[in-house]
């Protein structure tokens, strides 16, 4: 625990010293919100049939703006590890591979928080929603949205260990590419049924659809708890694959030396 | 205690494709004693000490630390290892006073504030605790990654060129504290460096490495003039240049 708790004050420190890096946890989840909420209250101006809207989009666009600083909360903390190459030191010491991955997600964790409750603040005061007003169910979704975006910030963690931090830029689109099939901004059933197979793989589809139901219908469907349990087990089984990737691309990284020698020059 | 084995190899070797960058080498380090790894550019010396730290694995071959296989006892016998290298930077974004918490942490320090006062004070770094590593001069650096090295008080310390681009009073004074640490807390200490001047002084026996072989050994006041020459300096460029020639040589 104390070596976990290294990895997480070591960030924490870097957060607390540079205001720039304070500002990433924070500033594009609140640019995306004011973006949307000045897009949904336009869209709202025009009347009764967009009745559910506002609160549908926004409530997706908190949710999953969450889930990407989850994401990009690991991928952040792994590439500060790169580009001050520090995995000599780091891997040098009793840490194990596993307690430094722990120590990636609490510090997501923290930042994606910090960032959630901030922009939570800004749409209740700007744009008077309550994200609050999905209920009870917001703990599942947020659970399912959280180990999916720390499998995905592992996994895409593992691919730049292995393919070298020339790889990084690879974290920033995933999720917005993820996004299209997750049924964040519009119904799966808008997509073409070739895609459908696609959006039913993606955890975080399962939340956004359900939320959907919720706040439109004002109502539990009836298959609720079941896509909740199928979008949290694909979500676990998203987190052990991603871990096992990562362990293995380490294991190969220490056959091949190139954690002693990780660096945008040598890979 | 002098006696006692913290270090054992046997028969090293490391293999790149067809590349052989470490070639069968067997060798110890004991307790207070100071064992210097030297050769050219490329001969093995950090890939040597990269697979003793467990950042590299070995293709074949033991390392034992205190009596015990790193492959079977996991990452806690590194609590009784530490290293400084010219490499390997410590996070030059956090602070003189974070990195030594950080590692504190890392190697699981009791009485870790009290450990850190004392560091900084040894190593004369009291007036940069808040400064960030990456403002610290070559010297200041290297008395930080000495700092961090001693951390845990180690069995075992591993120095790969601690003094490279040090001026000589920094270099003499690092070469002191390190020496006295080892006589204090008995600690064995694999030590490489180009400057054979300094290796002369501090090392208690040396290890010459050419193309990953294992050349020769000896101590380092005496195998000079075993093999015919002058100082340790003309035998390093021997090696460096011959190596195959003085390996078959006979001693005198």
């Amino acid at each position: 625990m104390t070596r976990i708790f290294a990895i997480y004050i070591r960030q924490i420190f870097l957060l607390k010293s540079n205001p720039t890096r304070l500002a990433t946890v924070f500033l594009w989840l609140v640019i995306d919100i004011i973006q949307w909420g000045f897009i949904t209250k336009y869209i709202g101006s025009f009347g009764e049939a967009t009745f559910g809207f506002v609160t549908v989009i926004l409530g997706a666009i908190l949710l999953w703006g969450f889930m990407s600083r989850i994401q990009q909360g690991i991928l952040m903390a792994f590439l500060e590890d790169i580009w001050t190459q520090n995995f000599i030191n780091f891997f040098g010491s009793p840490l194990k591979v596993s307690e430094y991955l722990c120590g990636l997600v609490m510090t997501s964790i923290t930042t994606g928080l910090a960032g959630f409750f901030a922009v939570v603040t800004i749409a209740g005061v700007v744009f008077g929603y309550n994200v609050f007003r999905i209920g009870v169910m917001l703990v599942p979704f947020m659970f399912i949205l959280l180990i999916f975006g720390i499998a995905m910030g592992v996994f895409v963690s593992a691919i730049i260990f292995r393919l070298g931090p020339s790889a990084e830029w690879l974290g920033w689109p995933i999720p917005m590419m993820l996004s299209l099939f997750a049924g964040v901004y519009f119904p799966i059933s808008t997509l073409p049924p070739l895609l459908h197979a696609f959006a039913k793989i993606i955890p975080a589809s399962y939340v956004f659809e359900s939320m959907r139901s919720i706040l439109s219908a004002k109502a539990f469907p009836g298959d609720l708890a079941v896509n909740l349990l199928i979008g949290a087990f694909l979500a676990l089984v998203y987190l052990f694959a991603a871990s096992r990737v990562f362990i293995y691309i380490y294991r190969k990284n220490l056959e091949s030396g190139t954690i002693a020698r990780f660096n945008a020059e040598a890979l | 205690m002098a006696d006692q084995t913290i270090l054992n190899i046997a028969s090293l070797t490391k293999e790149y494709d067809s590349l052989r960058a470490v070639d069968h080498i067997s060798f110890s380090v004991n307790a207070g004693e100071i064992v210097g790894l030297l050769g050219p550019n490329g001969a093995g010396k950090t890939t040597t000490i990269n697979m003793i730290l467990g950042i590299l694995e070995p293709t074949h071959g033991s390392i034992e630390i205190m009596g015990r296989d790193i492959r079977t006892c996991g990452s806690d016998i590194r609590k009784y290892i530490n290293f400084a290298a010219v490499y390997a930077h410590l996070p030059a974004n956090l602070t003189v006073i974070q990195n030594l918490y950080i590692f504190g942490l890392l190697y699981e320090i009791e009485n870790l504030k009290e450990r850190i006062r004392f560091l900084l004070r040894e190593f004369d770094l009291e007036r940069f605790a808040h400064t960030k590593a990456g403002l610290l001069s070559s010297g200041e650096i290297s008395r930080l990654n000495l700092a961090k090295a001693i951390i845990n008080e180690p069995r075992l310390l591993l120095l790969d060129e601690p003094t490279a681009s040090l001026d000589p009073s920094i270099s003499r004074l690092i070469r002191e504290k390190i020496r006295e640490y080892m006589v204090r807390t008995q600690t064995g200490i694999l030590w490489t460096s180009h400057n054979m001047n300094e290796i002369e002084a501090v090392c208690d026996c040396v290890i010459f490495l050419s193309h990953g072989k294992m050349l020769l050994s000896g101590n380092p006041k005496t195998l000079p003039s075993e093999y015919g020459m002058k100082s340790l300096e003309e035998l390093f460029i021997a090696v460096a240049r011959e190596p195959l020639c003085l390996a078959h040589e006979v001693p005198a």
